[in-house]
């Protein structure tokens, strides 16, 4: 008898087992990320709490999410100001949509995002209102792949609107030829291709087509994800360049480093003032400094900067925004946060080309460290 | 002494407990996309599988362009690899001289093992140059077949004739490998028979060893068919992702687990995630319908034998 008493446990313990499987499996997989985050987010304010009271001059760790772009330069940030502050800052590379569903939600101390918030996302919002907060620049190339052209090709935006319009289909249409007189273009298909997933990338290139196309901005408009009229779609950065560099004759646009780093042919875009630039780190810096002149004193920094005015200024250039609420989550965090942005601010920038990032215009960083201080601890 | 009879218990409990652990996560994971698909599916209602439009910008989501994608790819991979593998297995286990058996027999298998995504770049850099600069002109000059709707338009390379062939490639392992046991389990008696009433050996194999191993080969085939309805990666690579119906196989098009893999992670919108969700109900759907029409095949054929 005493033995089936001890089978008896045994399947209670296989029965448990089982259902504990079962409940893992459960978990619904499309928030597996952000659950993670979740827990390290508790864990980390559990941390805070926890020292708080011990030291005179409480820690906390911050955590962000977001753009892809970006998260290499944070990384490097984040790595180098740990050994000055000794304050962990966590990004985890999600993308900037995600990045911005998980600052609506508080799961993160703040977002990375290649594109501003919408008004509406800023409404739902949780943790009320959120400040944006420009970082480093990024530019995006058109590229191609004409192997006979022995000198960069020279587009208008217009052109390339039509181009992604399925306006125009042939490497030789007249359009193209009047722009390239030095060069003979071939009769081939032009092979669109275009990111399939949602991106920062796709909405800094829609940005500029809607901003000097009306037929663009009347049709496809801007967007991280487009309803594209025509073309191929690859996923990521790598996919488009693996496309334009298998098919002949095809057109794409990648992130302006990416196209650097791999020596994919860059356009030379037209820009508002009529002359020819090519896309270096230096022109789009320049393209923000243009951008800047115009600016309101009280503006949110949620702008555009594509085909601005001034000399030599790239036109297909974005921001990528650091997304910080107003009121963060705790005090300590807003210190550890205000701390963090004046050092990326002065220090940070610094380091920003030789990681292949453009960085701010000086005339901008006096105006974005002021503002630094507006970010506070939870409202009253 | 009934150690002998609470042994063979707790047996049947474990036993029992492991057979019931499938069906069940099978139906969690059901229930669980069904319930996150279900926002999209109530917007769309049946209009998410026959919409022809997948805009994301516009929050408008039709499946219909993924299903037919996944469908005919898939179609086309067993129609290229069935034969193929048929054909493979009987080399082997009726006609191959036995020292190549063996050696022929593991790398047809090791053609399973090979990571998806090897063979997306082997698409890329290798099948999808090929299909555009040789497989196209000639269909199309050596052909004529240009003409044709399923060989118009341009030649990008990507587009459902490469999915096609990728995924033909993937699910030959499958098809072969089974058909290759079945066949080898054929009774030594059925083929001595039919030698015996003076059938030669390609008589031998159509009429005695084929049939009589039918239901077996289907199962293969059946099982590459649910690897290629589910295969991602390699078709993601070479399909060219365009959400589009069209009759051209040169044509770029897209699969249902490709958009999946595609769009998730960047998904912003709630009902976003949730279309995207309802693709992954849809395939399983899709899935279930196919096998149990390959099943009903199945059941047909063995009656009508019997």
């Amino acid at each position: 008898m005493p033995n089936s008493h001890r089978i008896f446990d045994l399947r209670a313990d296989w029965s448990a087992l089982l259902l504990c499987a079962a409940a893992t499996a459960a978990c619904s997989p499309g928030h597996k990320s952000s659950a993670d985050s979740a827990a390290a987010d508790r864990a980390a304010k559990d941390t805070t709490h926890a020292a708080a009271p011990a030291t005179s001059s409480p820690r906390a760790d911050l955590t962000g999410a977001g753009s892809s772009f970006a998260a290499p330069i944070y990384g490097a940030w984040a790595a180098a100001y740990a050994k000055l502050a000794a304050v962990h800052i966590n990004y985890q590379s999600v993308g900037s949509g995600a990045g911005i569903r998980q600052l609506s939600q508080q799961i993160v101390d703040f977002g990375g995002s290649d594109g501003p918030m919408t008004d509406q996302q800023m409404a739902q919002a949780k943790g009320g209102p959120i400040l944006h907060f420009p970082t480093v620049l990024g530019g995006v190339s058109i590229t191609y792949n004409l192997p006979d052209l022995k000198q960069p090709l020279k587009l208008t935006g217009p052109v390339v609107a039509d181009i992604y319009l399925g306006k125009i289909t042939k490497w030789n249409a007249p359009q193209l030829a009047a722009l390239n007189p030095d060069v003979t273009l071939p009769s081939q298909d032009i092979v669109v291709t275009h990111r399939t997933e949602g991106s920062g990338t796709t909405y800094i290139f829609t940005d500029y087509l809607t901003a000097v196309s009306p037929a663009w901005a009347n049709g496809p408009g801007k967007a991280q994800v487009i309803n594209w009229p025509v073309g191929l779609g690859g996923k990521g950065s790598e996919g488009v360049t693996g496309l334009v560099k298998q098919t002949p004759g095809a057109i794409g646009y990648v992130e302006l480093s990416y196209a650097n780093h791999n020596h994919l042919p860059s356009a030379l875009i037209k820009d508002a003032r009529g002359e020819w630039v090519a896309p270096t780190l230096e022109s789009v810096t320049a393209a923000a400094a243009g951008a800047v002149t115009k600016l309101p004193a009280n503006t949110d920094y949620r702008i555009s900067i594509v085909n601005p005015p001034g000399k030599g200024a790239y036109p297909i250039a974005s921001f990528t925004w650091m997304l910080i609420y107003r009121h963060m989550s705790d005090s300590t965090k807003a210190r550890e946060m205000r701390d963090f942005l004046r050092w990326a601010y002065t220090e940070g920038e610094k380091s920003a080309a030789s990681l292949d990032y453009a960085p701010m215009p000086a005339s901008m960083v006096p105006r974005l460290t002021a503002r630094i201080d507006s970010i506070m601890g939870p409202a009253r | 002494m009934d150690g002998g009879a609470v042994g063979d218990r707790v047996y049947r409990w474990m036993i029992t407990g492991f057979a019931c652990v499938v069906p069940f996560l099978l139906c969690l994971i059901a229930w669980e996309v069904f319930r996150a698909g279900w926002p999209a599916l109530h917007t769309f209602r049946l209009g998410f599988f026959t919409d022809s439009e997948w805009d994301a910008q516009h929050g408008k989501f039709g499946a219909a362009p993924a299903i037919y994608g996944t469908l005919v790819s898939s179609f086309i991979a067993l129609l290229i690899a069935t034969p193929l593998a048929v054909g493979v297995a009987v080399f082997l286990s009726e006609l191959a001289p036995r020292p190549v058996r063996q050696p022929i027999a593991f790398l047809v298998d090791l053609l399973a093992a090979i990571p998806s995504v090897v063979y997306g770049l082997w698409g890329i850099f290798v099948l999808v140059p090929f299909v555009r600069v040789d497989v196209t002109p000639f269909l199309k000059d050596t052909l004529h077949l240009g003409g044709l709707p399923f060989f118009s338009g341009p030649a990008y390379g990507y587009g459902m004739l490469s999915a096609s062939l990728i995924l033909a490639i993937m699910v030959l392992p499958y098809i072969s490998a089974v058909t290759r046991e079945v066949l080898i389990a054929v009774p030594r008696s059925q083929r001595e028979a039919a030698l015996a009433l003076g059938a030669t050996r390609w008589e031998m194999i159509r009429d005695a060893v084929l049939p009589y191993a039918r239901s077996g080969i289907i199962g293969g085939i059946i099982l590459g068919l649910g690897r290629a309805l589910g295969e991602t990666m390699a078709v993601t690579m070479v399909i060219g992702n365009r959400a589009e119906i069209s009759a051209s196989l040169l044509a770029p098009g897209y699969t249902m687990a490709s958009i999946i893999a595609n769009e998730f992670a960047e998904a912003t919108s709630e009902l976003h995630i949730s279309a995207l969700m309802a693709m992954g109900a849809a395939l399983f759907l899709v899935t279930i319908v196919v096998n149990a029409i390959a099943r009903w095949l199945v059941w047909r054929v063995n009656r009508e034998a019997a």
